[in-house]
């Protein structure tokens, strides 16, 4: 019954959805009788695409073995954390899950957004709700998630061990909010250029929403680096997995159209530009999804192989994308007026950070493609980070040099003299500080520059705060900065990473004991232990570090029986200047144990970063949402004043 | 603010930016086309070896029997071989992945060593039952279906 009313509520909501296209449509045209339901279909639209959902998280909490998606991908002896989060962890849900994020965005924009002219409201619906319809065909005839078993299983397969994960199981839904939270901008985008209206108020009112998705995106990506760290075991925390880059991508494009926007809104500059990277960004966001889900590449993200679904979401790609590049070319004409700028301006280096990214977008998805084109071709390459790292390192670092700098240049056009001071403190920075770790440590080109440009970023990052009371900087320009910051941060955390981590590999004996950075390790010995559906060896390890107070370390080599698979859980410990991190490896035959150990300087920094950038991205959402509030009211209480003012000009 | 400038200085910006989209394009057309000789086979490295050092990967089938474990205890060497019985012998030194065993598929990323021996950093095997690497997917007819049941594999 529950697993019904799931899809019936799923028929509904497209249905809504064919409404909210056809509606927004014709509103086109002039009045239409479909006109005022447009919003309200939307709004609608999306509660009952949240209910489908709901009820599939019943049919999972309940472990509901007469259906096929519960009993392909759950077990009733999983912890019911897992169990919910088994209900996103494959491909039918995680669709839907995709479903549900869109529609949920969709109906808030319907339920709130009321400062851009109706006409274009409703053909950014109207988008909307056809790029929803595709995904509601794609669930219901090809990957139904309530679809029934004719006798029930008598019990599940399980899931994935790698994703019996705390971290894992909220991973997906922040990615696909920020994935699926730019299809916003991709209408907002289609709408504007179908009505003709890009204007600075479309980027003031378009910049939220891309906000929140790009801070759901920096989050998602930095949870997903973390998780790659410590449950695979590899000590790594980027591997170039095409599932990494199809999040990486978005992330990109999202990063660019949000400094576009802001020279759009303040500027009234870079109209057809912005307008393209929000279409560029939602691609990225299909063409992720389609890597990840059609089977065409493998990673370990990646679901089961399924052609047919990888040609329902490549016909959907090429739909969409298509499509915005259609009316992309026949009206980008028409909006493409700006205002000028000099080379040295804030625009200048808003332009030149939106070049670079672009460069990098386009170095990850060759790369990332690049193994199907030959494939076509029958040649076998696999590409990996002796390609990557260089060919984005080209164009980061220089885009990280203008970073130190462009905020700090006014719109329009700048003299060079008004900020040679704080330029020569950057560069001087950053030239000593390669210097001075260059000779000390010679740690490599690429970690050295990184070192170097991380902390001239950082300190670069707070001179748009100079000179300023600290108080009245608006909460945007805050924002900016600690994002910048963060950057920096991250930056310095792979850089010093790179450069600086210590490994040992030994066989012990239990207790036998080792020496790595500074730190006594000693293993104790190893135990049988178990747990709710695996059982484990577990390491025990004492390190202490220069003879100080000894900590346990407890890795562990887990061994899940449904479905059978093994599992490294490293050990971590965490100290202010980086994390020691221990993987328990096979028994060699003379009774030794491996032990895998790393010293990994700084290394927390990167994911420290990460939510720095997140957050800044937070505080800049509130600042704008405060401040249209504040114009909002002072509009208001003009407007009373004026009709105060009418009222004893009658009197 | 005459029109004509207006027009001028786009069309500076929008060469200026293609110009670098296709740097960037040519820079990762060029590298890629480097990386085309990233994978190996065993018979293709015995024929056409590549630069001592040079990052590459090595993917072929654990010899049975080869595998042997060095005194220290974590340095490991083992063949790997392919259907032309072509045979590379490969030493690492680290933890293996779980169902890294003989007979069954591999990916070793390394370089060859000085001494003609595969000196691999990085061993890619079994995760997941539904995730086989790619080079190993379709090697060759008869060890696929062979690694359709045993292999599975890593990721990079």
């Amino acid at each position: 019954m529950i697993a019904e009313l799931g899809l019936a509520a799923l028929w509904l909501a497209a249905a809504l959805a064919a409404l909210q296209l056809a509606g927004g449509a014709l509103a086109q045209r002039g009045e239409t009788p479909l006109q005022p339901l447009v919003r309200p279909a939307a709004i609608l639209q999306g509660l009952l695409a949240g209910f489908a959902f709901v009820m599939l998280l019943w049919v999972f909490a309940v472990t509901d073995l007469s259906v096929k998606l519960v009993a392909a991908n759950s077990h009733s002896l999983k912890p019911m954390i897992f169990k919910i989060a088994g209900a996103w962890g494959n491909h039918e849900g995680s669709m839907l899950l995709w479903v549900t994020v869109m529609a949920l965005a969709g109906g808030l924009i319907a339920l709130i957004e009321r400062r851009l002219p109706e006409r274009t409201m409703q053909a950014t619906l109207a988008a909307q709700g056809f790029v929803a319809l595709g995904f509601y065909a794609f669930l219901l005839f090809s990957s139904n998630p309530f679809e029934r078993l004719p006798v029930p299983a008598p019990e599940g397969l399980g899931l994935n061990p790698l994703l019996q994960d705390i971290g894992l199981a909220f991973h997906p839904p922040t990615l696909y909010i920020g994935y699926v939270g730019l299809s916003v901008a991709f209408s907002f985008a289609v709408g504007a250029l179908l009505t003709r209206q890009v204007t600075p108020e479309f980027a003031r009112v378009m910049r939220p929403w891309v906000l929140g998705a790009w801070v759901f995106l920096t989050i998602g990506i930095t949870a997903g680096s973390y998780w790659a760290y410590y449950e695979l075991g590899w000590g790594g925390w980027w591997f170039w997995d095409p599932v990494e880059n199809a999040s990486l991508m978005p992330w990109l494009a999202a990063t660019a159209l949000l400094h576009s926007a802001s020279v759009l809104a303040a500027r009234d500059a870079l109209r057809a530009w912005t307008i393209m990277l929000g279409v560029v960004a939602f691609s990225m966001s299909m063409v992720g999804t389609f890597l990840v889900r059609s089977g065409v590449l493998t990673s370990v993200h990646a679901f089961a192989v399924d052609p047919e679904r990888g040609s329902f979401i490549l016909a959907l790609l090429a739909l969409y994308i298509g499509g915005a590049l259609l009316v992309f070319a026949l009206r980008a004409g028409s909006v493409s007026e700006g205002q000028r700028f000099a080379a040295l301006s804030r625009e200048g280096a808003l332009v030149f950070n939106n070049v670079m990214l672009s460069a990098i977008l386009g170095i990850v998805l060759l790369g990332t493609l690049y193994p199907l084109l030959t494939e076509a071709f029958d040649v076998r390459v696999s590409v990996g980070p002796p390609y990557f790292n260089p060919a984005s390192a080209i164009f980061a670092i220089p885009m990280l040099l203008v970073m130190a700098v462009g905020p700090l240049l006014r719109w329009r056009g700048d003299k060079f003299e008004r900020i040679s001071v704080p330029v020569a403190i950057t560069v001087a920075i950053v030239v000593t500080v390669a210097l001075i770790i260059g000779v000390a440590t010679a740690p490599g080109l690429l970690p050295l520059l990184g070192l170097a440009i991380s902390i001239g970023l950082a300190v670069a990052s707070f001179w748009p705060l100079k000179g300023r009371r600290l108080t009245r900087v608006p909460l945007a320009t805050w924002g900016m900065v600690i994002a910048h910051f963060g950057i920096a941060i991250a930056l310095f955390g792979m850089a010093s990473e790179g450069a600086f981590t210590k490994e040992r590999l030994i066989a012990l004996a239990p207790g036998g004991s080792t020496e790595i950075a500074g730190w006594q390790v000693t293993l104790e010995g190893v135990d049988p232990v178990a747990g709710p559906n695996w059982t484990a060896l577990e390491g025990h390890l004492l390190a202490a570090r220069d003879g100080g107070e000894p900590v346990r370390l407890d890795p562990q080599a887990r061994n899940f029986w449904a479905p059978p698979q093994e599992t490294t859980e490293s050990a971590l410990l965490t100290r202010w200047d980086g994390q020691l991190y221990a993987v328990l490896g096979d028994r060699a035959s003379d009774g030794r144990w491996q032990l895998r150990l790393w010293w990994k300087p700084f290394v927390t920094l990167i994911w420290y970063g990460g939510l720095l950038v997140a957050l800044g991205g937070v505080l800049a959402i509130i600042g704008r949402v405060l401040s249209d509030l504040k114009r909002r009211r002072i509009r208001v209480l003009a407007a009373e004043r004026r009709s105060e003012q009418a009222m004893g000009a009658v009197s | 603010m005459s029109a004509l400038k207006a027009k001028h200085q786009r069309l500076v910006l929008i060469v200026i930016a293609l110009l670098v989209l296709v740097a960037a394009g040519l820079l990762a057309a060029w590298s890629l086309r480097n990386q085309a000789n990233y994978f190996y086979l065993p018979s293709q490295m015995a024929e056409n070896p590549p630069e001592t050092g040079q990052a590459v990967r090595l993917g072929g089938m654990v010899e049975q029997g080869s595998l042997e474990t060095m005194p220290d205890g974590v340095t490991i060497a083992f063949v790997v071989t392919d259907q032309d019985e072509a045979r590379v012998p490969v030493r690492y030194r680290g933890i293996v992945p779980d169902l890294f065993v003989e007979g069954s598929g591999v990916v070793a990323e390394g370089a060859l060593a000085a001494d003609g021996i595969f000196e691999a950093t990085n061993l890619l095997a079994k995760h997941d039952e539904n995730y086989v690497p790619r080079e190993l997917q379709e090697m060759d007819q008869h060890q696929a279906a062979k690694m359709a049941e045993e292999t599975t594999v890593g990721i990079e």
